[in-house]
């Protein structure tokens, strides 16, 4: 019994001790009032997804470095941490708390009305309708960061009718949904843009989110399509993707990726990539509530604002002739410039 | 004379329930600070950051509530499994069962209903909901011999993809991953009560909770049934020996601990959101099996693991400015560790302590 008591005892002394270490470099977790605070709640799954998380903390991580902001960062768990997380941070007075994904809608909208006084930010906001069909306005402190995916798709369909010598080019998709079919429907009309009788074959994997996270799946259609005649495909499907990248290097064709420069997925068969920028959308925002310019509304980021685009660079010189450069720069002004007006359902 | 063995026997039981708890509790701290220097954050700082984050505002402790309510039927789901001897690995499907099927049922009925009416409908949907996955791992179990740790655990398989199908395909509210509001039977949050709770997820759940451990610890410690479970728990050979239907006590034991867990969906459904969500219960079906073992499958030392795991895990988000989500996570698998290795090896040395002390125990 003795025994025990010193145990607690010593056990209770060392944690005290602990309790007073303070490394060299440790963070006071006290905000600067003087400073733009800014607080980002990841997804669910968080970091490390190579794509959407990852995209915000990069554009969080240079608005800290280029604008002198501090961003703080939190990764939620389950269900109610989502609004929990907004919530501290709206709590703890920052100037711009964001949500990353489009399911934080509700949970924005609803502290957006309570903290009238914050800045909030929902990347891939769903923007809600009312009966008749037209779009809800979010509440004035909060802005839906949208993209525009059919116009970078636009060009990335005509780059691949231009470059694929076929009448045939081939289009993967993740999960049949609104989302994914505004990619397809911008590439089939870019690819009809420049060539009127080409044929674009049409695939999804899946009516379920594990669409997106299907290889094999993926490598099965690609394979099917570059047998009928297909020699680029255009993929839209997370990680199912890179199943059509390993088809691509097995036929020695060519393949489309998206969301990221997914040129190392398969060096010198990876045509281009159409990149959405959520990085800087999220520094966009970042750097309109240090300038004292932020307005709640539906952002929606096109070619225009470079939230869309298409990748050209080293890598990919070789694989897109510089007259093809020049009319794809040319297709990209007319969009800007609305003379080709691009359509958002197949 | 015999007053004073009570007293020590008593004492004797305040002991064993308290020290290892207290003596593991300190090791999983001191882990925790070592972590946290490494990591090159003072613990001073962080700890004081996950107390005031929780304990320390009204809002913070709702929150703590909320999570306590969940992981409290998860716990003591797990908890009569293993009872039973069952290891029931499957609470994180039945509790997104039960919520799924509270939720299609808050679709279904008309609205405008008096929650406190539609309530029971609610608990019995959600029960049948819960129970369906557990019943069937406590069948296979039953009839077959099939062991209830790979059923459930594939179970959770097949019920998530289900139920992921089901609400993506047929019941999602366009553009979301979750159902409609449900229409009739939403609960009022505490805040409602106590206003100072205000924006806090907690909510009438939590007092329904306590009921049904209530219920449990009845069920377990003053019922037939009850003590037939315990029994075939404990030496199943000498329960049917005894005369108890051991493949009946199992089924049974599995239909109950997954429909405890499965009406823990209405926390999240009736309580907070009032829909049912893709996901919702990531991660507390599992961490129920850490609160029984916490807890020691005792229905009362489940609410008091319940609300040590809800506070870490509301905890969590308060220091994830300091320290990486990953931190909590850890220091919640070393309080597990330190419980399970620590609870009998301090009740080893009291209990040889005593036996040289004197000829009480």
């Amino acid at each position: 019994m003795r025994k025990l008591l010193i145990l607690v005892g010593v056990l209770l002394a060392a944690h005290v001790v602990l309790l007073f270490v303070h490394p060299a470099g440790a963070a006071s977790p006290a905000i600067d009032p003087h400073a733009v605070n800014v607080g980002i709640v990841f997804d669910v799954g968080g970091r490390g997804d190579k794509s959407f998380n990852d995209a915000a903390y990069v554009g969080g991580e240079r608005a800290e470095k280029e604008l002198g902001v501090h961003v703080r960062f939190i990764e939620p768990g389950d269900g109610s941490d989502r609004e929990a997380a907004l919530r501290i941070f709206a709590a703890e007075g920052m100037k711009l708390v964001i949500g990353v994904g489009f399911i934080f809608t509700d949970d924005l909208v609803q502290l957006a009305k309570e903290y009238p006084n914050t800045d909030f930010a929902g990347v891939d906001f769903s923007v809600a309708t009312d009966s008749a069909g037209n779009p809800i306005p979010p509440p004035p402190n909060l802005a839906a960061l949208k993209f525009r995916e059919e116009e970078g798709s636009f060009l990335v369909g005509a780059l691949a009718a231009m470059v694929g010598h076929s009448k045939k080019v081939g289009f993967v998709g993740g999960m049949n949904s609104p989302l994914i079919q505004k990619f397809q429907a911008g590439y089939t009309a870019g690819v009809h843009y420049v060539c009127p009788d080409c044929q674009v074959i049409a695939q999804y994997a899946g009516v379920t989110p594990d669409a997106f996270r299907n290889p094999g799946k993926g490598k099965e259609l690609a394979l099917s399509q570059y047998q009928d005649g297909v020699n680029v495909i255009f993929h839209a499907s997370g990680s199912t993707g890179l199943g059509v990248f390993e088809a691509a290097r097995q036929t020695n064709k060519l393949a489309i990726g998206v969301d990221a420069d997914q040129y190392s997925e398969a060096p010198g068969h990876v045509l281009t990539s159409m990149v959405k920028g959520v990085d800087a959308a999220v520094f966009d925002a970042i750097k309109r509530v240090k300038d004292g310019t932020f307005k709640g509304g539906i952002y929606s980021y096109g070619l225009a604002q470079n939230g869309v685009r298409y990748v050209y660079d080293e890598h990919n010189k070789a694989l897109i002739p510089d007259s093809v450069q020049a009319r794809l720069q040319q297709l990209r002004a007319d969009i800007i410039a609305g003379k080709i007006k691009v359509p958002t359902t197949p | 004379m015999s007053a004073s063995a009570g007293a020590r026997r008593w004492r004797a039981q305040l002991e064993e329930a308290v020290l290892p708890a207290v003596v593991a509790l300190l090791i999983a701290a001191l882990v925790g600070d070592v972590l946290i220097i490494v990591y090159g954050q003072s613990p001073g700082e962080v700890y004081r950051a996950l107390l005031e984050g929780t304990w320390g505002n009204a809002y913070g402790l709702g929150q703590v509530l909320y999570k306590t309510t969940t992981l409290t039927f998860t716990g003591l789901s797990v908890a009569i499994g293993l009872r039973a001897g069952l290891f029931n690995i499957g609470a994180e499907s039945q509790l997104a069962a039960g919520g799924f099927a509270a939720g299609v049922l808050g679709t279904l009925l008309p609205p405008g209903l008096p929650a406190l009416l539609v309530l029971p409908l609610f608990i019995v949907a959600a029960a049948i909901g819960g129970g369906a996955v557990g019943g069937a791992a406590g069948v296979l179990k039953s009839k077959w011999g099939a062991h209830e740790v790979i059923t459930t655990i594939m179970l959770n398989f097949i019920v998530l993809a289900l139920l992921n199908y089901l609400t993506v395909a047929h019941f999602k509210v366009f553009d979301t991953l979750h159902t409609a509001d449900v229409r009739s039977g939403a609960l009022p949050r505490l805040s409602a009560l106590i206003p100072p709770f205000h924006g806090s997820a907690a909510n009438m759940v939590l007092f329904l909770a306590l009921a049904v451990v209530a219920v449990a610890w009845w069920y377990l410690f003053r019922s037939r049934a009850g003590y037939e479970l315990r029994a075939v728990g404990l030496q199943p050979g000498a329960a049917e020996y005894g005369g108890v239907n051991v493949p009946g006590v199992w089924w049974r034991a599995m239909l109950i601990s997954g429909a405890v867990a499965g009406i823990g969906g209405l926390n999240f459904v009736l309580g907070y959101k009032h829909y049912y969500e893709d996901g919702f219960s990531t991660g507390a079906g599992f961490l129920g099996i850490a609160v029984a073992l916490v807890g020691r499958n005792n229905p009362v030392g489940v609410v008091l693991a319940a609300l040590l795991f809800g506070t870490l895990s509301q905890g969590g988000l308060a220091v994830n400015a300091l320290v990486p989500k990953q931190m909590v996570d850890v220091l919640q698998a070393v309080v597990i560790i330190a419980v399970v290795t620590s609870v009998p090896e301090v009740r080893r040395v009291l209990r040889s302590a005593r036996r040289r002390g004197g000829p009480e125990a």
